[in-house]
């Protein structure tokens, strides 16, 4: 999708600006987040591509103020409430109930829960597939054009390469996972993913700087032959 | 879809803290993740004593000094970099070193000629088993935007100066293969032992944001 999340090129973002003795997490709440969703990494509710897609369905001034792990906070919650797993109506029962002065604490319902899952229901986290072959379309030095492809949902080709033309530098021949079907579980579309070389001025036109190369990895269903 | 209840969209900027909403010791965040995890806990969907393991794990356990270990390592041992250069993670696994979100690596090499610097454009996408989690800069709108653009002027202003002849290469990390930079050995360091070189190492020469000074110099 078209959306905040796809910052390559954009411009207005100031300076980077580092930090001194930087501690893993700025807050415990940050931890906490990063290590439930590892967990729940595990349990086979979601993948990897739903949790991004559903940090880019963020509204883009949430996107940009609520930081790394605020955002995932935002996938979590939104992601168990979709899938039945966890309602929002249960939890703003026990954020009430958070409060220092109560001491109660509502149990979580039983009743239309889709929990736990079976074992068909049960999806897989990880993005490639080891058991399965499959047959590159490009080689090594295959030139190749980005498609100027815009999905509504999820993808990991960046708008700042569309329509741009580059050639192959690396074939990763493992039967790696399409994201944009994945992240719908629509289908894996097993598929190679190239390593493509861009030079800068291709990309960012002809004022950017002459001696830079871009190196993006890009599935082959972004790809078209330049002949 | 917007949050829910506790904030809209228009009440706040990036960093502002939203602490009026609940009280005043805990931001909104700390309150609403303690709820979920008890949900969680109690509904036997993940349990809080493995949650305290992994947040031990990501501070304690796992951090640049890990990838330090693996670039000393291709400096002094020409063999070992060979196979690092051509088998990222098998040359790492070598080392017991592994683990979640990095299905593939690649260590790309910088010379006096070609600088590598990695970023990810649409997310933070990072070498966690090698480097640790990302430092704030990495996942910044700042970095992400404009490295890939004009990574020479950005990566002066983050005080490392590049030669114009020198070739920068930016590795845009946005699929499930992840990169490791490796730097160049600096000047004054042929007699160091590998342990003494990977405290030269550091995070940010990893990624492609320094090159490691002499220590003589």
């Amino acid at each position: 999708m078209n959306g905040i999340h796809d910052m390559g090129g954009l411009h207005g973002f100031g300076r980077v600006v580092p930090e001194l003795n930087e501690p893993v997490f700025h807050a415990r709440w940050e931890g906490r987040v990063f290590a439930m969703t590892q967990l729940l990494d595990k349990t086979g509710i979601y993948n990897l591509d739903e949790h991004r897609h559903e940090i880019e369905l963020m509204e883009p001034p949430d996107y940009l103020r609520d930081g790394y792990y605020g955002r995932w906070l935002f996938a979590m919650e939104s992601i168990l409430h979709r899938k039945r797993i966890l309602l929002r109506a249960e939890l703003q029962t026990r954020l009430a109930e958070i409060a220092p002065d109560v001491e109660k604490r509502t149990p979580p319902s039983k009743s239309d829960r889709h929990w736990p899952l079976s074992p068909t229901e049960k999806i897989l986290w990880g993005a490639w597939r080891r058991e399965a072959k499959i047959t590159p379309r490009f080689a090594v030095g295959a030139e190749v054009r980005v498609r100027n492809w815009q999905p509504p949902g999820h993808t990991r080709l960046p708008a700042y390469l569309r329509g741009k033309h580059g050639e192959v530098a690396m074939v990763n021949a493992q039967a790696w996972v399409w994201p944009d079907t994945r992240a719908h579980n629509r289908g894996e579309n097993l598929q190679a993913v190239y390593n493509v070389s861009f030079a800068g001025r291709e990309v960012w036109g002809e004022d950017a700087d002459p001696e830079m190369l871009l190196a993006v990895d890009l599935s082959e269903a972004y790809l078209d032959p330049v002949e | 879809m917007p949050y829910p209840e506790h904030k809209s969209s228009s009440d706040g900027h990036e960093g502002q803290t939203h602490e009026h909403e609940h009280n005043v010791e805990r931001p909104w965040q700390a309150v609403r993740t303690e709820a979920i995890e008890s949900l969680l806990n109690e509904l036997g969907i993940i349990e809080s004593a493995k949650v305290d393991d992994v947040v031990r794990h990501y501070e304690e356990k796992v951090g640049p000094r890990t990838g330090a270990r693996v670039v000393a390592k291709a400096w002094v041992n020409p063999d070992f970099k060979a196979r690092l250069l051509a088998n990222g993670l098998a040359a790492c696994a070598e080392l017991g070193i592994g683990g979640p979100e990095t299905e593939l690596l690649h260590v790309v090499e910088n010379t006096p000629t070609l600088h590598n610097v990695v970023v990810c454009t649409l997310c933070s996408c990072y070498p966690w088993p090698i480097l640790g989690l990302p430092p704030a800069w990495y996942k910044s709108s700042a970095y992400r935007s404009r490295v890939i653009r004009e990574p020479r002027t950005v990566l002066s202003e983050m005080g490392l100066t590049l030669a114009e002849d020198v070739t920068i290469k930016v590795w845009d990390s946005i699929s499930e293969i992840r990169y490791l930079v490796l730097p160049e050995r600096p000047a004054g360091t042929d007699g160091m032992s590998e342990a003494d070189l990977a405290e030269l190492i550091t995070r940010d020469a990893m990624i492609g944001v320094a090159k490691i000074p002499s220590p003589v110099e």
